[in-house]
């Protein structure tokens, strides 16, 4: 459960990224397929070359909701509903536990390279957290 | 057998030769008590690990996660026998401490972190993916002997 203190401090470090968020996001996107090619499968119609613009526009994409889910962390599902719906009828991808696992731990990687020690040990507990539940809500739908 | 390119060899030992095994171990511990508590249960006869900055101070922490990374350091001098150099551990994981290999998965993705944060740029996605490798192999090895 995000306790307050997760919530501060998940949102301290959104903050630091100053204007970063959409180069995190194509950074993360691209260390998951680097680093987890059976994520690439859900992107056939992509190029996935690194720097692509489909990346860089669908990390874009990624990180908006997150952002959007991080204002509304009193109420994740309903923030995430509609990408919920989308994920589950839609898209299909593999019950979020898995794949979001994996970009959760590249996101998290993309953060720690851009902030050093800033990504404290609490700030790592609450982003893990803030992603597992991310991953939940976007599988409520599922069955 | 797992095989290594000669840039993935390179990847690593260039990584490696940057981490100081004594900080980074001891930090992949305590994440790991601090990101998923219910791995604390290994641990009980710790001491104090009511809280991050206990469990981040604790001495029998920091000294355990130095010679987790210490142990690290042998597989990387022989990645071309991984299940061999961890097989004692692994029976010992196994039949003494009753540890699920699903942890070593976790505190193998917790130092990929740990380093990403000391080595920032210089982590790059090319040195993640060959990091990532060599955890998920380490902890296939620590499990090959469960039974």
């Amino acid at each position: 459960m995000l306790t307050a203190e997760d919530k501060k401090l998940i949102q301290q470090i959104w903050a630091k990224l100053g204007g970063a968020e959409e180069e995190i996001g194509a950074d993360a996107l691209w260390r998951m397929f680097h680093s987890y090619p059976p994520t690439k499968t859900y992107f056939p119609h992509f190029d996935l070359s690194q720097g692509s613009d489909q990346i860089r526009g669908h990390g874009k994409k990624v990180v908006a909701a997150l952002s959007n889910a991080i204002k509304n962390l009193d109420n994740l599902s309903q923030a995430l509903s509609e990408l919920s719906n989308l994920h589950a009828y839609n898209l299909r991808v593999d019950p979020p536990r898995f794949p979001l696992q994996f970009l959760s731990q590249c996101l998290q990687v993309s953060l720690a390279t851009r902030l050093g020690k800033e990504y404290t040990p609490e700030a790592h507990s609450a982003v893990d957290k803030f992603m597992s539940a991310v991953a939940s809500v976007l599988a409520e739908k599922y069955r | 057998m797992v095989h290594w390119s000669a840039e993935e060899k390179q990847l690593i030992a260039g990584v490696w030769a940057k981490v100081s095994v004594e900080e980074c171990g001891a930090e992949a511990l305590a994440r790991l008590l601090i990101v998923y508590p219910w791995t604390q249960r290994f641990f009980s006869d710790f001491g104090n690990l009511s809280s991050p900055t206990a469990i981040v101070g604790n001495p029998k922490v920091r000294a355990h996660g130095k010679k987790v990374l210490t142990s690290f350091g042998e597989a990387i001098k022989n990645l071309d026998n991984l299940k061999g150099t961890y097989s004692k551990l692994s029976e010992l994981h196994c039949d003494k401490l009753h540890v699920d290999p699903e942890n070593f998965r976790l505190l193998g993705d917790i130092l990929v972190i740990v380093l990403a944060s000391h080595l920032g740029r210089d982590f790059t996605p090319a040195c993640q993916f060959t990091w990532q490798k060599l955890v998920g192999v380490v902890a296939h090895a620590l499990a090959h002997e469960y039974h």
